[in-house]
C-alpha cells in the first residue's frame, strides 16, 4: 500500500501544470449558465485545446493514475469541466471504441476528441427510468434504414448535440423475448427530420435536459453499433467497466468548497457554534476518505485494467449523499445568503439534489450492491 | 501510486486469519465469553510466536520489521475474530517491556477512566504508582473485556498508534457483522422467500458494505500517511461503521439477534468499548474541523 506517485507520474503532473498555467489565461470568459450555444462553444474550445496538446484521449492513451492526476490538476487550476462533451468522451465514445467497427471509430471518435461534435444520451423514457430495459421507442427496418418512433426524456445537452446515442426496441417483448434482448444501440444524427426537442426546466431554473419526440426518424443501419437486439450488452460493456475516475474532479472541488465553507464560518461567526464545527469536521473526514477511496479504486484499475461498475456503486452511494450534506451545511453557514440564488453555493445546493437520482438512483445502486456484491437473492 | 495491498500484505492477512481460525474458533470464543474474558496464555504465546506483538519491532531487535500498514491488517483480523485481551497495549510495549514481543507477558494500560484486563495483566504501563488507588472492577458491558474503573481520569494521552489500531479492530467488526447479516438474510425464509430478497433488508446490507469500504479505506490511508487528521478521520468512520453495522446486523437477525447465543451482541458491545478509547467523537471532529482552516489539501 503506497500513496506516493512515481517519478514518471510526477513528471506528467509537472508538465500538465506548466501547460495549464500557460493556456488557461487565454480562455474566453465563462458563458452564462443559461446560454447553451455559448456553453457549447466554450466547452468545445477547451476540448480542442486539450486535443492540440495531446491530452484529449487519456481514457485510452494514459494510465488510470495519469488520468486521475489530469482530472485532479485541471480541477485545481480552475480549468473547465468536460461539460457538453460528457456523453461523447465518457459514454458514447468509449462504447464506440469498444464495440464499433473500424469505419465507425474513424467516423465518430476523432470529432469527439477534437471537440467538433457533441453527443447526448437518449436512454430514459417517460415510462422507462430505473427500469430502463422496458424502453418502448420503436425502430422498424426499412431497407438500409431504421425508422424510429417514440419519445425520450431527461436528455442532457439535447439542445446543442450533433449526435444522440439512442437505445431503441427492435424486437417486441414476448414471453420468448425478455425485455433486454430486443434493444439496439443507434447513433442518431440530431438534425434528422422528425426530431423535436423540447427543453425541460430543472428546479435550478436552467434547461440542462430536454424531452425528445421522435416521429419516423430515419437512421441508417450503418449507424448501428453492435448487432441488432444486442444493444443492452453493448451499453453495459461501457457502464460496467470504469477506471475509478468518474468523480475525481468533483471530489477535489468538494474539498476546496468545504475549506471555503469553514473559512466563511470563521468569518461570519457560525464557527463558534460547536454543532457547526463538528459537522464541518465530519465532512472533512468524509471527503478526505472519498479522495482516498478514489485513489484505491484507481490503483485497482491500474492493476486489473478496470474496476467493476459495482465498486463505482459503493462510491456513488456515499459520495452523492456527502455532496448533499456539504451544501446543506454550507447553507447553514451562509444563513440569509442561502436564500440568494446569486450565491454559488445556493445553486450548487440545488444541483446537488440530482446526485441521488441521475445515473441510477440510490435505491437502484443499493439493489446493485446487495445483489451483485453481497449476493443477496433477487426478490421483491 | 499503488494504493492496494501487496502480495506480501495479502499473505500476511491470510496468515493471521488462518491462525485465528485454528486457535480461536467459535468454540474458543464462547469459552472465553463463559470465562468472563479471561485470557488463554497459550493462545497469547501463539500470537507472540506468530509475530503479532513483534510485528513492528526492527529485525535487529528480534522483530518482524514491518510497519503500521501491516499492523492494521492484523488488528482488523483480530477485530473480526473478537480476539480478547489488551492486544494493542502489548503490541505497543514490544521492545520496551521484556517478554511482550514474545507473548510471554500481558501488558495493559489505562485510558480515560478505565483499564482493561487488569486481572490478567503482568505489567501496567502509562500509569503512575497511585493510578490504581481506589480503582474498582465494574460489571463490564462487554463480556469479553473486563473493565476496572479508575478513581480519576488518567493524565496520560492515548497513543496515536493505539487510536489507529483500535480503528482497525472496528473495521474487523464492521466487516464481520456484515458477513453475519448477509448469511442470515440468505438462510432465513419468511413469506416464502429468503428475507434477503426484501429490499428493506437489502438496503440495510448495502449501506453496511458502504460503511465497511469507506472506514477500511480511511484506516489504510491513515496507516500509510501517519498524519493526525487522517487518523481522526479513521477513528470517526471506523467507530461509526462498527457500531452501526452491529446494530443493523442485530436488526437483520430479528429475535435471534437479541439472544446471548448469537455473536452479534459481542460485536456491538465490543464496538462500544473500543469507541470509548482515545479521543472522543467530538474531539476527533474538532480536530478535523480545525484542519480545514489550515492549508487546503
Ligand atoms: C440531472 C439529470 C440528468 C439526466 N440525464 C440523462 C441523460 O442525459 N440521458 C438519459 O437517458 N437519462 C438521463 N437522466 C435520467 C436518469 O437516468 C433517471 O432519472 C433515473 O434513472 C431514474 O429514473 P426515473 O426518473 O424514471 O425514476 P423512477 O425510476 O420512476 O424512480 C422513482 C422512484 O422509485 C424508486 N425505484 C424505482 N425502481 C425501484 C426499484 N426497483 N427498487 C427500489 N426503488 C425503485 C427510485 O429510486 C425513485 O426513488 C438524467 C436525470 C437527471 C436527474
Amino acid at each position: 500500500m503506497d500513496l506516493a506517485y512515481t517519478p514518471q507520474e510526477e513528471e506528467f503532473r509537472t508538465e500538465l501544470r506548466e501547460w495549464l498555467a500557460r493556456v488557461l489565461p487565454g480562455l474566453p470568459e465563462r458563458p452564462d449558465p443559461l446560454d447553451w450555444p455559448g456553453r457549447r462553444a466554450y466547452d468545445t474550445t477547451w476540448q480542442r485545446m486539450l486535443y492540440d496538446a495531446g491530452y484529449a484521449d487519456l481514457q485510452r492513451e494514459a494510465t488510470p493514475t495519469q488520468h486521475l492526476i489530469f482530472l485532479e490538476e485541471t480541477e485545481r487550476a480552475g480549468a473547465p469541466y468536460v461539460g457538453a462533451n460528457f456523453v461523447g468522451l465518457l459514454h458514447a465514445g468509449p462504447t464506440i471504441a469498444a464495440e464499433g467497427t473500424p469505419e465507425q471509430q474513424e467516423r465518430w471518435l476523432p470529432p469527439i476528441l477534437r471537440g467538433d461534435e457533441v453527443w447526448c444520451q437518449g436512454f430514459s423514457e417517460p415510462e422507462a427510468g430505473s427500469d430502463l430495459a422496458s424502453l418502448r421507442t420503436k425502430a422498424v427496418r426499412d431497407g438500409d434504414h431504421y425508422v424510429v418512433t417514440g419519445s425520450k426524456i431527461w436528455t442532457s445537452h439535447a439542445e446543442v448535440a450533433d449526435w444522440c446515442e439512442l437505445l431503441v426496441r427492435t424486437t417486441p417483448v414476448t414471453p420468448d423475448t425478455p425485455k433486454h434482448k430486443g434493444i439496439t444501440w443507434l447513433a442518431m444524427p440530431m438534425d434528422a427530420p422528425g426530431i423535436t426537442v423540447r427543453p425541460l426546466r430543472t428546479l435550478a431554473g436552467s434547461t440542462e435536459f430536454a424531452e425528445m419526440f421522435l416521429d419516423e426518424v430515419r437512421v441508417p443501419v450503418a449507424n448501428r453499433v453492435g448487432a441488432e437486439n444486442d444493444g443492452w450488452r453493448v451499453t453495459m460493456v461501457t457502464l460496467s467497466f470504469e477506471r475509478g475516475t468518474a468523480f475525481v474532479g468533483e471530489v477535489v472541488a468538494c474539498r476546496r468548497t468545504l475549506a471555503e465553507v469553514a473559512r466563511e464560518a470563521r468569518t461570519n461567526g457560525t464557527w463558534d457554534d460547536p454543532a457547526v464545527r463538528r459537522q464541518l469536521g465530519r465532512l472533512n473526514a468524509e471527503f478526505m476518505t472519498l479522495w482516498r477511496l478514489t485513489q484505491w479504486n484507481v490503483s485497482e484499475a491500474q492493476k486489473t485494467g478496470g474496476v467493476p461498475g459495482v465498486g463505482g456503486s459503493v462510491f456513488k452511494l456515499r459520495y452523492s449523499h456527502a455532496r448533499q450534506e456539504l451544501y446543506d451545511t454550507a447553507a447553514e453557514v451562509l444563513g440569509p445568503d442561502a436564500f440568494d440564488l446569486d450565491h454559488d453555493w445556493t445553486l450548487d445546493r440545488l444541483s446537488s439534489l440530482s446526485y441521488t437520482i441521475a445515473a441510477g438512483t440510490s435505491q437502484i445502486q443499493q439493489n446493485i450492491v446487495a445483489e451483485r456484491i453481497l449476493g443477496l437473492p433477487k426478490g421483491r | 501510486m499503488d494504493f492496494q495491498l501487496t502480495a506480501d500484505q495479502r499473505a500476511l492477512r491470510q496468515g493471521v486469519r488462518d491462525l485465528l481460525a485454528r486457535r480461536f474458533d467459535r468454540e474458543a470464543l464462547r469459552a472465553a465469553v463463559d470465562a468472563g474474558g479471561e485470557l488463554d496464555r497459550d493462545l497469547w504465546r501463539a500470537l507472540g510466536e506468530a509475530g503479532f506483538f513483534a510485528l513492528r519491532l526492527p529485525e535487529a531487535e528480534g522483530g518482524v520489521g514491518l510497519g503500521l500498514p501491516e499492523a492494521v491488517l492484523l488488528f482488523e483480523e483480530a477485530g473480526r475474530a473478537l480476539l480478547p485481551g489488551p492486544l494493542i497495549d502489548t503490541h505497543l510495549a514490544a521492545g520496551e517491556v521484556k517478554g511482550a514481543a514474545e507473548g510471554e507477558v500481558v501488558v495493559t494500560a489505562p485510558y480515560g477512566h478505565f483499564v482493561e484486563h487488569l486481572g490478567d495483566a503482568d505489567v501496567i504501563v502509562r500509569a503512575d504508582k497511585d493510578a490504581l488507588n481506589g480503582a474498582m472492577k465494574v460489571r463490564s458491558v462487554d463480556p469479553l473485556t473486563p473493565l476496572t474503573r479508575l478513581s480519576r481520569r488518567t493524565p496520560y494521552p492515548y497513543p496515536p498508534e493505539a487510536v489507529l489500531l483500535t480503528a482497525a479492530e472496528q473495521v474487523g467488526t464492521a466487516a464481520r457483522t456484515l458477513d453475519l447479516a448477509v448469511q442470515h438474510a440468505c438462510e432465513r425464509v419468511q413469506f416464502g422467500q429468503p428475507v434477503g430478497g426484501f429490499q428493506a433488508v437489502k438496503h440495510l446490507c448495502a449501506q453496511m458494505l458502504v460503511r465497511v469500504e469507506t472506514a477500511r479505506t480511511a484506516v489504510y490511508a491513515a496507516a500509510v500517511t501517519g498524519t493526525a487528521v487522517e487518523r481522526a478521520a479513521a477513528k470517526l468512520l471506523a467507530d461509526e461503521a462498527a457500531v452501526r453495522n452491529a446494530r443493523d446486523c442485530l436488526q437483520v437477525c430479528g429475535g435471534m439477534g437479541f439472544t446471548w447465543e448469537a455473536d452479534v451482541h459481542l460485536h456491538l458491545k465490543r464496538a462500544w468499548v473500543r469507541a470509548g478509547r482515545g479521543p472522543s467523537k467530538a474531539e476527533a471532529e474538532e480536530e478535523l474541523a480545525a484542519a480545514l482552516l489550515g492549508d487546503p489539501a
